[in-house]
């Protein structure tokens, strides 16, 4: 492995510590729970919404979460290793086709809907017996 | 003034803080400095230390610079440079600088030797605007514009703007800041980028518009390593045993003539 590549390894080892980053892709919705600074109070806020896009790799890998909040719609981008990320959970599995759905900003009420995905077969009935 | 050093550049990538910025940083690799000479008052008219880095093959070090090493008693280097320090900021020769050398949160000044850019247009090379697009604009978009006045001066000014070579040339970057340091890897995590490609060696010192942090060690942070005397003894005996070897390819080489004559008789 060149030095680079282990210098990443390392602060990804450093930042996830205490923290596990759930597998997530996008056209799942996801809550992530970002610290915010309030002048000296440190508080965690909730942010909720679809992921729309993962991009980069390895220590510099983001990722898109759109919401539509008071009727308009905002996008954030939050890098996956980044410190103020408290935690992020995912709400619900969404069956989508492409990497990027950028075509949700086109789209608002019943034409924006993401199907939920399927359970695997097999592996919900492994989940049944245990 | 305490001395510099020498680094390779190894690439880029990034850091986190806690308060949740991230930080683009430089990785610079130390191999092995020593100091592998002294500049005193005395013998030279200003004081100096002369680092090496990096390993060099004997085989492809000069006999001169081979007896210059063995002299200090260090492997032969592959870069050396001479850091002017103040007298009392003078280290052993031997000594290896480690990369506590410098402190987290200390600015640094950097110079390297910028990526060739081959011959580059003036609107690469100095920013120029270029020509218009339209109005009458043939074939010229890109060229410099006019270079001067009229029959006046007759000439073009010297130090004129116009395309050229451009990079591949000495470049200091000053006051960056150190973000980590990583002695046992001879790692140093500087902020921002450094002048030069991947691999290429880079002169680290003390940024000369930044006061110095007073964490920073005095005459600097070094070990003077008891391994290396074997070693360094090694190359001594090395350096004659390789002498003789050069004298007999020279023997050699004054019997081939002879070899040559004999074969034009032949002729």
């Amino acid at each position: 492995m060149n030095l680079i590549d282990q210098l990443n390894q390392e602060e990804i080892a450093r930042v996830t510590e205490g923290k596990e980053i759930p597998e997530f892709a996008p056209g799942d919705t996801v809550r992530v729970n970002v610290k915010v600074v309030e002048g000296t109070r440190e508080r965690i806020q909730a942010y909720e919404g679809v992921c729309i896009a993962r991009m980069g790799g390895g220590l510099n890998q983001s990722f898109t979460v759109r919401k539509i909040s008071n009727g308009e719609g905002v996008e954030r981008v939050f890098p996956l290793y980044g410190p103020l990320i408290d935690n992020i959970k995912v709400v619900r599995r969404g069956r989508v086709r492409r990497a990027k759905l950028y075509y949700l900003r086109g789209r608002t009420g019943k034409s924006a809907r993401i199907a939920e995905k399927k359970q695997d077969r097999s592996k919900a009935k492994k989940d049944g017996d245990a | 003034m305490r001395s510099g050093m020498i680094a390779q550049k190894v690439g880029m990538t990034r850091v986190f803080g806690d308060d949740g910025r991230h930080v683009p940083v430089t990785v610079l690799k130390l191999e092995k400095n020593q100091v592998v000479a002294q500049r005193t008052t005395d013998r030279d008219g200003y004081t100096a230390l002369q680092v090496g880095a990096g390993f060099a093959k004997a085989k492809n070090t000069s006999r001169a610079m081979r007896g210059h090493f063995a002299i200090a008693k260090v492997e032969p280097k592959r870069k050396l440079h001479e850091f002017r320090v103040s007298a009392d900021n003078l280290i052993d020769v031997g000594a290896e600088l480690t990369a506590d050398h410098f402190v987290s949160g200390q600015h640094v000044d950097v110079s390297g030797t910028s990526i060739g850019k081959g011959f580059a247009g003036a609107m690469k090379r100095h920013n120029f605007k270029g020509l218009r697009a339209t109005h009458g604009v043939s074939i010229s978009h890109r060229s410099h514009g006019s270079t001067g006045q009229c029959q006046d001066p007759g000439k073009v000014f010297k130090g004129k703007k116009m395309a050229g070579h451009m990079g591949d040339v000495r470049v200091t970057t000053q006051n960056l800041e150190i973000v980590r340091t990583d002695v046992e890897r001879g790692l140093l995590l500087i902020k921002g980028s450094v002048p030069g490609s991947k691999g290429g060696w880079v002169l680290i010192r003390d940024a000369i518009k930044k006061a110095l942090p007073e964490s920073v060690p005095f005459p600097g942070a070094f070990r003077l390593g008891e391994e290396e005397t074997p070693k360094a003894a090694d190359t001594e005996t090395e350096a004659p045993a390789e002498e003789v070897v050069v004298e007999a390819a020279e023997e050699t080489v004054t019997e081939a003539p002879a070899a040559d004559n004999t074969k034009k008789d032949d002729a």
